[in-house]
């Protein structure tokens, strides 16, 4: 049998989860841990925490995130943004991460994947990719929320960090991402037919007809789920607390989802279900 | 309130510098185990229990335990019949070799070998390794009545990460199966004080957990 994992992305900045178009224009949406907590209970197959402005001095809120969600949360944390050392990399395990997801130091210093893998197993040791189609429909990679050019093929790279020994890609697409559209399927298709690792697929999803597109489809083993998901959350609970920082204009104004259909966990996974997806129910 | 005799109960998480202890510890607090993570052979070999967890590559574990001296107090604490639950690499180490960089040898402590998932299924279709997904376990020969797993539903899902499977020469320690891709593999063993599960109880939710506690409930340590 082969299942695939629903998994609920948080991006983080500060004390806050927020959510980006294209990665960016963060907007401010509530607590962390009382999204973690819910997704839990609400049968998420695994957290992923991306701390999306990753300076050294908020470094530590993104910890005591980890820690507190790891105390009470037992399903598998993914957590990336930021890490370039191993010494980063041994203290968000240590604060309760059971994965890393690198990205940028991944380009720049790619002996660090060799180090991490080695150190921690292949299966720690996520790779983010954020792909932006070029033009001349090649796709390129970028590092920093999709600000960064590194002028590195996508689907070059990702043979790369699989002969490299990582345990799996996120592969997200920067176009796609924040907007409902739709995920890239070809981006993530062919990705996934180059590559013997999973490939966990991010950005894009709008509704819940999206994700058996991505699966069926792009062939992704897993699928990342940000706006979707939370804006359920928001719709669901009136009593969303934000630490009282950053753009929260959009918690306060009159909610307007745009092109989101904001659905569950519960109706995600049996919406799967119905067409013949396996995933833990 | 604990009483003395709960107290006294000392379970030793082995630390051989692998993989990420924090979440079986963790998951050891919550539900009421009073255990600790130590690399010292004198703590194991002072222990009324072990667990044995691990993500990694075999040999490097192999090489540390014995850089850290463990092999022998592991293998006499299981010897002597004190209870023993290793977790995914924590399952391998317990068996004689691993196929991984050719010829591994383990703790041998259950005869068989670790085997690699083959890229391609019987069907021909690619297989992603490592398998990292919820996966369900269900029956072998072996009745899981007095075992941890004597309350979880059958075809429970469970959450797997690994690229090796392991291989019993002798059927009769296999307590689940499962399938991944076709392929039908050994997911946990029991065999008298030794429990050891492929995937990993401590992050598959509550299910998970309860587990943890069935072990430590059924060997007296909590």
């Amino acid at each position: 049998m082969k299942t695939v994992r629903i998994i609920p992305r948080l991006d983080i900045k500060g004390p806050n989860l927020v959510k980006g178009i294209h990665l960016e224009g963060l907007r401010v949406l509530g607590k962390p841990s009382d999204f973690a907590k819910y997704y839990y209970e609400n049968g998420a197959d695994e957290l992923m925490f991306m701390d999306v402005v990753a300076s050294l001095y908020e470094r530590n809120s993104l910890h005591s995130i980890i820690s507190e969600t790891a105390k009470s949360i037992f399903i598998p944390i993914t957590v990336g943004g930021g890490l370039r050392s191993i010494s980063d990399i041994k203290e968000v395990l240590r604060a309760g991460a059971d994965k890393v997801c690198l990205n940028t130091a991944a380009i720049n210093n790619p002996k660090l994947i060799k180090d991490a893998t080695r150190m921690f197993g292949s299966s720690t040791i996520v790779v983010a990719i954020e792909a932006i189609k070029e033009n001349n429909g090649s796709y390129l990679a970028y590092t920093d929320n999709g600000r960064e050019h590194t002028g590195l093929d996508v689907f070059e790279w990702a043979q790369r960090l699989d002969e490299m020994g990582v345990g799996e890609l996120v592969v997200t697409s920067v176009d796609k991402e924040g907007t409902g559209e739709g995920f890239d399927l070809d981006l993530v298709a062919k990705i996934g037919s180059l590559v013997s690792v999973p490939v966990i697929a991010h950005g894009g999803a709008g509704r819940k007809e999206h994700i058996p597109e991505i699966i069926k489809q792009g062939k992704a083993d897993a699928v990342a789920l940000g706006s979707l998901l939370h804006y359920h959350f928001i719709k669901n609970n009136v009593s969303v607390h934000a630490a009282e920082e950053g753009n929260i204009e959009f918690l306060s104004q009159k909610r307007n989802f745009h092109t989101f259909e904001p659905c569950s966990l519960s109706e995600i996974k049996s919406y799967l279900v119905g067409n013949q997806i396996e995933c833990r129910i | 309130m604990q009483n003395i005799k709960d107290v006294m109960k000392n379970i030793v998480i082995v630390d051989y510098h692998l993989g990420n202890l924090f979440s079986v510890k963790q998951a050891c607090d919550t539900i009421g185990i009073n255990a600790r993570v130590s690399s010292s052979k004198v703590d194991i070999e002072d222990a009324d229990a072990l667990i044995l967890p691990g993500v990694g590559a075999f040999i490097e574990a192999m090489q540390n335990l014995e850089q850290l001296g463990l092999i022998d107090p592991l293998k006499k604490s299981v010897q002597q019949g004190k209870p023993l639950f290793g977790v995914c690499l924590g399952l391998q180490l317990l068996f004689t070799r691993s196929e991984e960089f050719g010829s591994g040898l383990g703790l041998d402590l259950i005869s068989g070998t670790i085997k690699k998932f083959p890229p391609t299924s019987a069907q021909g279709s690619k297989v992603k390794v490592p398998q990292i997904a919820w996966n369900t376990i269900y029956r072998d020969t072996q009745n899981w009545q007095n075992s941890p797993l004597f309350d979880v539903p059958e075809n429970e899902f469970m959450y797997f990460v690994h690229s090796y499977f392991v291989e019993p020469k002798d059927s009769s320690c296999v307590l689940t199966k499962t399938n991944y891709e076709g392929l039908e593999y050994c997911s946990s063993v029991l065999q008298d004080n030794i429990f050891a599960t492929q995937f990993h109880p401590e992050k598959s939710a509550e299910k998970g957990l309860a587990i943890y506690k069935n072990w430590a409930s059924n060997n007296n340590l909590i």
